[in-house]
C-alpha cells in the first residue's frame, strides 16, 4: 500500500525531489525524437539561435521533471495522474551539464465533489540550477486516493 | 515557419496523425512517467482507467514532433518557391493543458492548431510572441488533449517599421 494518501498532503508543504545531471547526450537523443529543432540538437546550428547555444527541448525538461517526481513524491504515493497542467513556464534554457533539482511546494488541497474517494492536490514543482535559479515551474492538481478508500477495498482498486 | 507578419489570428492547421502502440506507450513511461497505468497491462485495468494508456507528456510530446515535421515540410515548399522563410524561436511556456480522454493502446490522434493572438514585444525587437490552442482527436472524435502554446516567431525585416 502507498505510504502517502491524499490526506497527507497540506497546504505550505515543501518537498525536495532530488537534483539529477543532464547530459548532452540526452539532450539531442530526446530532441531527435521529439523535438528535433537546431537549438536541441547541434552546438554549431544552435550558436545561430535566439538562446545562443545547444539547450534541452522544454518537453524534455518537463519529462525529466515528472521522472524525478516519479522517483521520489509521487513513488510513494496513491498517485492517479491529473486531468492536465495549469501552467508551465520555461524561464531559463536547460544547457548540457547542468545539474538541476526539483522542489515540490503545496499550494492547495480538495477533495474531490464527484469521487469520495480521491481528491486533488496542487502543487507548484520547480526546477532550479545548482544555485537554485529558477529554469522551469509548472502548476498542476494531480489525483490521489484518499486513505479510507484502500482501508474500504482493502488494496484492491476493482470497482473504481 | 512564416514571419509573424503573415501569422493571421484565426489560421487552423492539420498537422498529423499517429497511432500510439503498447511498445511505445511502455517506452516513453519507463523512461520518464513510470506509473502502473502507462507500464502493465494488468495494472492499468485494474485502475480508473480500466487499461494501458499512454503518458500525458508522451501525447503533448508527439505534438511537438508533428508540428516540427510539418513546418520542416511548409519551409521546404516555400523554399521551393524561392520565399525566405521566417525562424521559430524558443517558448516562454504553455497553459491550460488538459488531458480529456485517456489514449488508449491502437488510438489515432489527429492534431490540430489554430492561432489565438500574436502580439509584438517591445523588449524583443525583430520577435513576435504567438499563442496557439493545440489539439488531439482521436479515431471516435473525442477531444484527448488541448492546450495554449506561445513562441517567439521571427518578424519580417528584423521587425523595422515600414510604414
Amino acid at each position: 500500500m502507498p505510504r502517502l494518501h491524499w490526506e497527507d498532503f497540506s497546504s505550505g508543504q515543501i518537498t525536495d525531489c532530488g537534483s539529477r545531471l543532464v547530459t548532452r547526450e540526452e539532450i539531442v537523443g530526446f530532441a531527435a525524437e521529439y523535438d528535433p529543432q537546431p537549438m536541441h540538437l547541434d552546438e554549431q546550428a544552435a550558436r545561430a539561435t535566439l538562446l545562443g547555444g545547444l539547450v534541452a527541448s522544454g518537453w524534455h525538461s518537463c519529462c525529466i521533471l515528472m521522472r524525478m517526481l516519479s522517483d521520489s513524491i509521487l513513488g510513494q504515493a496513491s498517485f492517479m495522474g491529473a486531468p492536465g497542467v495549469e501552467e508551465v513556464k520555461w524561464l531559463a534554457p536547460v544547457r548540457p551539464g547542468e545539474r538541476i533539482k526539483a522542489r515540490a511546494t503545496v499550494l492547495e488541497t480538495r477533495p474531490s465533489r464527484s469521487r469520495p474517494d480521491m481528491g486533488f492536490v496542487k502543487f507548484r514543482f520547480e526546477l532550479t540550477d545548482a544555485s537554485d535559479k529558477p529554469l522551469m515551474s509548472l502548476i498542476v492538481s494531480p489525483m490521489f486516493a484518499r486513505r479510507s478508500a484502500d482501508a474500504v477495498q482493502g488494496g484492491d482498486q476493482a470497482g473504481r | 515557419m512564416k514571419f509573424f507578419e503573415d501569422i493571421q489570428v484565426g489560421e487552423t492547421s492539420a498537422i498529423g496523425r499517429h497511432t500510439f502502440t503498447a511498445e511505445n506507450i511502455k517506452a516513453f513511461a519507463a523512461r520518464f512517467d513510470p506509473q502502473p497505468f502507462h507500464l502493465d497491462e494488468g495494472a492499468a485495468a485494474r485502475s480508473h482507467f480500466g487499461a494501458l494508456c499512454a503518458s500525458g507528456w508522451h501525447t503533448a510530446c508527439v505534438w511537438m514532433r508533428l508540428l516540427i515535421d510539418y513546418r520542416r515540410r511548409e519551409d521546404d515548399e516555400r523554399r521551393a518557391r524561392g520565399e525566405a522563410v521566417g525562424q521559430l524561436g524558443p517558448s516562454p511556456g504553455f497553459r491550460d493543458l488538459q488531458w480529456l480522454k485517456p489514449v488508449y493502446v491502437g488510438d489515432i490522434i489527429s492534431y490540430g492548431t489554430e492561432v489565438l493572438e500574436t502580439r509584438v514585444l517591445n523588449s524583443r525587437p525583430g520577435w513576435g510572441l504567438i499563442f496557439v490552442r493545440n489539439t488531439g482527436v482521436n479515431q471516435h472524435g473525442e477531444l484527448v488533449i488541448s492546450f495554449i502554446s506561445s513562441a517567439f516567431v521571427e518578424r519580417r525585416g528584423g521587425g523595422a517599421v515600414t510604414s
